[in-house]
């Protein structure tokens, strides 16, 4: 059994949030996704990854903002993680 | 020297994006003549170095900034007399090297009023096989230290550069790129030079639209790879940077930043 590992980026904190980017690694060695390898997202939303049999494994925590960076941007905040096994 | 400055709406655009595209600006000319140039390279520079000592007048790279489209467009941006930080040619073998890691140049970089340039420039054209960089416009405003941002492969409304011969990209040192897998059978070029500004950048391109509501237009702009809240930051950041930008304290984008600060009767 091999993993095969998808992230997705929502525009919010919920799963059913529209995908604004994405990651994919393959521990099967049949596909080699790379950054910037295309400009269409997999799914529309996190649920519709659901639908299509990828397993919820990792989403990120809620952090409030530190006092005095409440307006700081960085990294993308709503980031889950599925798995497939094959 | 002959200066083609940006109006208000492009640099508006530029600090929106993060960005701005010349497209084949350089004539063939010198688009002929670089691909000797930087097969042979460019000697490195001590960092910092004046432009007229880093690239002496009549050399390739000094020809290059001095086109009036260029030399206006760096002037709006850094203003006169930047330094050279440093340059570098990028050369992409047919079907080598790996795509990068998506990054920002240097290390994470706090200035909230000042902001240095990095020129790329292609003189060949990059077709969409050719691995042309990566950008993720709207990303320069965002505090990240260079490849940890390594884990995103594609955001939406991310750019994968294609351009036609002589084209030259503006780009704050922000902005999250990399350069992308060569899948094609032509090698790909490109120049990269970037520069620190010497003086305030404060009112430094053609301002006679600044009150144009194209301006405000470019500013607004959201991109898809936004997310819902954290897209209002961005809109907040920008103003507070064309509020420096422009000297202008009261600046503001659909009172996102005015709201915030109104504590009436409170000094501090």
């Amino acid at each position: 059994m091999k993993q095969q590992v998808l992230v997705l980026y929502l525009a919010t904190s919920a799963l059913d949030a529209q995908v604004v980017g994405w990651s994919r690694y393959d521990g099967t060695g049949r596909t080699d996704p790379t950054a910037g390898d295309g400009d269409e997202p997999p799914y529309e939303t996190g649920v519709d990854a659901l639908r299509d049999g990828w397993r919820l494994f990792q989403a990120s925590q809620l952090i409030p903002p530190y006092p005095g960076h409440e307006y700081d941007t960085s990294f993308l905040k709503h980031e889950f993680f599925f798995e497939k096994l094959s | 020297m002959r200066t083609t400055l940006l109006s208000s709406a492009q640099v508006a655009g530029f600090v929106a994006a993060g960005y701005l595209r010349l497209d084949g600006v350089v004539p063939d000319e010198l688009n002929d003549q670089a691909i000797d140039v930087l097969e042979a390279g460019i000697p490195h520079l001590p960092y910092g170095t004046p432009i007229a000592e880093a690239f002496p007048e009549g050399t390739f790279a000094r020809r290059l900034i001095e086109l009036p489209q260029v030399a206006g467009a760096l002037h709006s941006l850094v203003g006169p007399g930047p330094t050279v930080d440093h340059h570098a040619v990028h050369i992409r073998e047919p079907h080598g090297g790996q795509a990068q890691p998506l990054h920002a140049d240097a290390i994470i970089d706090t200035r909230v009023d000042a902001f240095d340039v990095q020129l790329m420039y292609y003189p060949r054209e990059v077709t969409p096989d050719m691995g042309g960089t990566l950008v993720v416009p709207g990303s320069h405003l965002r505090r990240v230290n260079e490849s940890d941002t390594g884990r995103y492969q594609n955001l939406l409304g991310q750019t994968r550069l294609t351009c036609p011969a002589g084209t030259v990209m503006l780009l704050h040192h922000g902005i999250w790129h990399g350069g992308r897998r060569n899948d094609s059978d032509v090698r790909r070029y490109m120049f990269k030079i970037r520069f620190n500004p010497t003086v305030p950048q404060v009112l430094l391109w053609d301002t006679s639209d600044l009150a144009d509501p194209a301006v405000l237009d470019e500013l607004s702009r959201r991109f898809p790879w936004y997310e819902q809240a954290t897209g209002r930051l961005e809109i907040h950041n920008r103003a507070l940077l064309w509020r420096a930008m422009t000297a202008d304290p009261s600046f503001d984008i659909d009172y996102w930043t005015t709201r915030v600060n109104n504590r009436p009767g409170r000094a501090a």
